[in-house]
């Protein structure tokens, strides 16, 4: 009789190299194209950001009359607007206010969220019962319609607009991390927790949360694109950043329509930055949620 | 089923004083005065006085409660307050520009539903393939594409082909004249800031309809279908897609509300006098009440949208009225 025969020698799989990163990635990339193109995006925007004194000559905000409306070329890649200042540089630039705004808003709105829809989740009954009421209260508003109306009372400005913009994703994610915190009271290690005497704090903190992490880096990253986004439109509407200060939807707004005819070159590439920061911040929130959670792939 | 009814309509009561609450503490909570903002916003230097006397006018000077107490029992004799910009009653200045944007509005859900729901089967039914891939890098960049920017590009577009065809520069027309006026005028004034807000709502709406085919597509009872031979054809047409369309309808109805929100900047590029730009001027002019309203008003067509899907699906589903 002869010994059973495994397929794989289990002491070869312990042995077995790690693959090499790059084949890891290589790996990653085929299984996720969408996401791995939106990773590159944001990559790249953040080394625009980062680097953009390097990589331009030119100043943001220096006006430079004898180049006014200059047409794409050598010396100006995408031109000029009508203050004589280089579009590529504006855009390099503006990609600092964009993720400057994107993040600070998604980071704070996000964990600000993550504590309240945990803590909602956790201590159930009536606290519970109280916070929905009032979430749906805050989800009755669109989100630019409520940041228009705190921009309404704080007025314009960098600073002014982060406000506006974090506050209505507070209840947003708040809401997600709620509904799989609920499922998590339920599991006896909650209970085991709680059982040992630990701290209300502590269970949340080193029990709850970390088993949300999921939804709410998904939430995460969809709110950087959408802050961007968001903060494109109040510039663009004259209530968010002010002039001087390099931001894409400003550009647009700065007479884009105006020149719509003779300088095209004016609105059309803030423009493309705004979508491909976007477009890449939303490739890369969806192939995360299907790595992250397999329950929701293919939806 | 008129039971369920008046629950829901009962249940939409807190939640609109919760609303007219949260925006009344909002426009006060923060450390802005409005009544500064307005006057010494400029940075120009504003007596202390007349900042007083704006305040006087505003009730600001009152308590709280007393204020909220004016606000809300406004809404029982229909006073909504006049506009501080203009002076007029808000009503009227509301009334004047409603039938723009709920025109627009709904041209835009028409072109939303009719690109969205053949682009979310054909990816759903030909999952994986290049056309999926297609379709779904098609509704990503709806939502990273601003609204706004769309219809400068319309515009942009507009000029330069009309220029090249008709050695013209073409704009669509300024002034808004009703559809049964002067069908062909306010079709060609409307039908782009339509396509502008409808291409990011398109998107929603393909992404639903995808994932809701999908999952239908995996039930066993439309295997059971094909098992028998159905042709492809008729499986999703009579099987899968009715079941699917549900989730579908009532995404196309929540966003509906949501285009409130996208019409605030899309008027702005075609220069609509509608609703949207009037709260982008009320919020620009520090016209505080007129503001106050208008987000009162949004919110008002959000609920209530909320409340027609639901009754809709209570309808649909007797599980959900008896629960």
């Amino acid at each position: 009789m002869s010994t059973p025969q495994l397929a794989v020698d289990p002491t070869e799989l312990q042995d077995a190299p790690r693959a090499p990163w790059l084949v890891r990635m290589s790996t990653l990339a085929r299984r996720q194209p969408l996401g791995t193109a939106g990773l590159l995006v944001v990559v790249g925007m953040v080394l625009a950001a980062v680097f953009a004194p390097w990589l331009t000559p030119y100043h943001p905000t220096e006006n430079s009359f004898e180049h006014m409306l200059v047409a794409p070329g050598a010396d100006f890649w995408l031109g000029t607007d009508q203050f004589g200042r280089d579009i590529l540089t504006r855009i390099l630039y503006g990609a600092r206010t964009a993720l400057f705004v994107g993040f600070i808003c998604a980071i704070v709105g996000a964990f600000a969220g993550l504590v309240l829809g945990v803590g909602s989740a956790y201590f159930g009954g009536k606290v519970d019962l109280l916070f929905q009421r009032v979430m749906d209260v805050f989800m009755a508003f669109p989100l630019i319609i409520m940041a228009l109306a705190i921009v309404a009372t704080l007025g314009t400005g960098t600073d002014k607009v982060i406000i506006a913009i974090t506050i209505p994703f507070i209840p947003q994610c708040a809401r997600v991390v709620r509904s799989s915190a609920l499922s998590l009271r339920e599991i006896p290690y909650v209970d085991a927790a709680r059982a040992c005497g630990f701290s209300h704090l502590r269970i949340i903190m080193r029990h709850m949360i970390p088993n949300v992490m999921a939804p709410f880096l998904i939430m995460i990253t969809t709110f950087v694109g959408q802050a961007i986004l968001l903060e494109a439109s109040l510039s663009y509407l004259g209530l968010g950043v002010q002039e001087p200060t390099a931001a894409w939807g400003l550009m647009l707004q700065g007479g884009a329509e105006e020149y719509a005819e003779s300088a095209p070159w004016v609105p059309i590439f803030p423009g493309i930055a705004i979508t491909l920061a976007v477009f890449g911040f939303n490739l890369f929130g969806d192939a995360l949620r299907d790595v992250l959670d397999p329950k929701l792939r293919n939806r | 089923m008129s039971k369920y009814l008046l629950k829901r309509l009962l249940l939409t009561i807190p939640t609109l004083f919760g609303a007219a609450l949260l925006v009344f503490l909002l426009l006060r909570a923060f450390p802005g005065d409005v009544c500064a903002i307005r006057l010494a916003g400029t940075g120009m230097y504003v007596d202390e006085e007349q900042i007083e006397i704006c305040r006087e006018d505003l009730g600001l000077n009152k308590s709280l409660p007393v204020q909220f107490w004016d606000f809300v029992s406004g809404y029982a004799t229909w006073d909504l307050g006049t506009s501080m910009w203009t002076g007029k009653p808000v009503a009227e200045e509301i009334g004047l520009r409603f039938q723009l944007s709920l025109q627009v509005a709904i041209m835009a859900t028409l072109v939303a539903s009719v690109i969205a729901i053949p682009l979310g089967i054909i990816a759903a039914v030909k999952q994986d393939t290049w056309m999926d891939y297609l379709v779904r890098t098609f509704s990503i960049a709806g939502t990273a594409m601003p609204a706004f920017w769309l219809g400068i590009l319309i515009i942009l577009g507009l000029l330069i082909y009309s220029q090249k065809w008709f050695g013209v520069p073409w704009m669509p027309p300024i002034e808004y004249r009703a559809p049964w006026e002067d069908l062909g005028h306010n079709l060609s004034q409307l039908i782009w800031p339509a396509v502008a807000t409808g291409y990011r709502y398109s998107a929603v709406v393909v992404r639903m309809t995808r994932s809701a085919l999908l999952e239908v597509l995996r039930e066993d009872y439309v295997r059971t279908a094909r098992a028998k031979g159905m042709m492809e054809s008729a499986v999703i047409n009579r099987h899968a897609l009715k079941n699917a369309l549900l989730p579908v309808v009532t995404i196309i109805a929540l966003e509906f509300a949501f285009l409130m929100g996208g019409l605030v900047v899309t008027e702005q590029v075609f220069n609509l006098n509608g609703l949207g730009k009037l709260f982008v001027d009320s919020v620009l002019q520090h016209d505080y009440t007129l503001t106050q309203q208008l987000v009162m008003l949004v919110v008002l067509i959000f609920v209530l949208t909320n409340l027609v899907v639901d009754l809709f699906y209570a309808w649909l589903d007797p599980r959900i009225r008896y629960s």
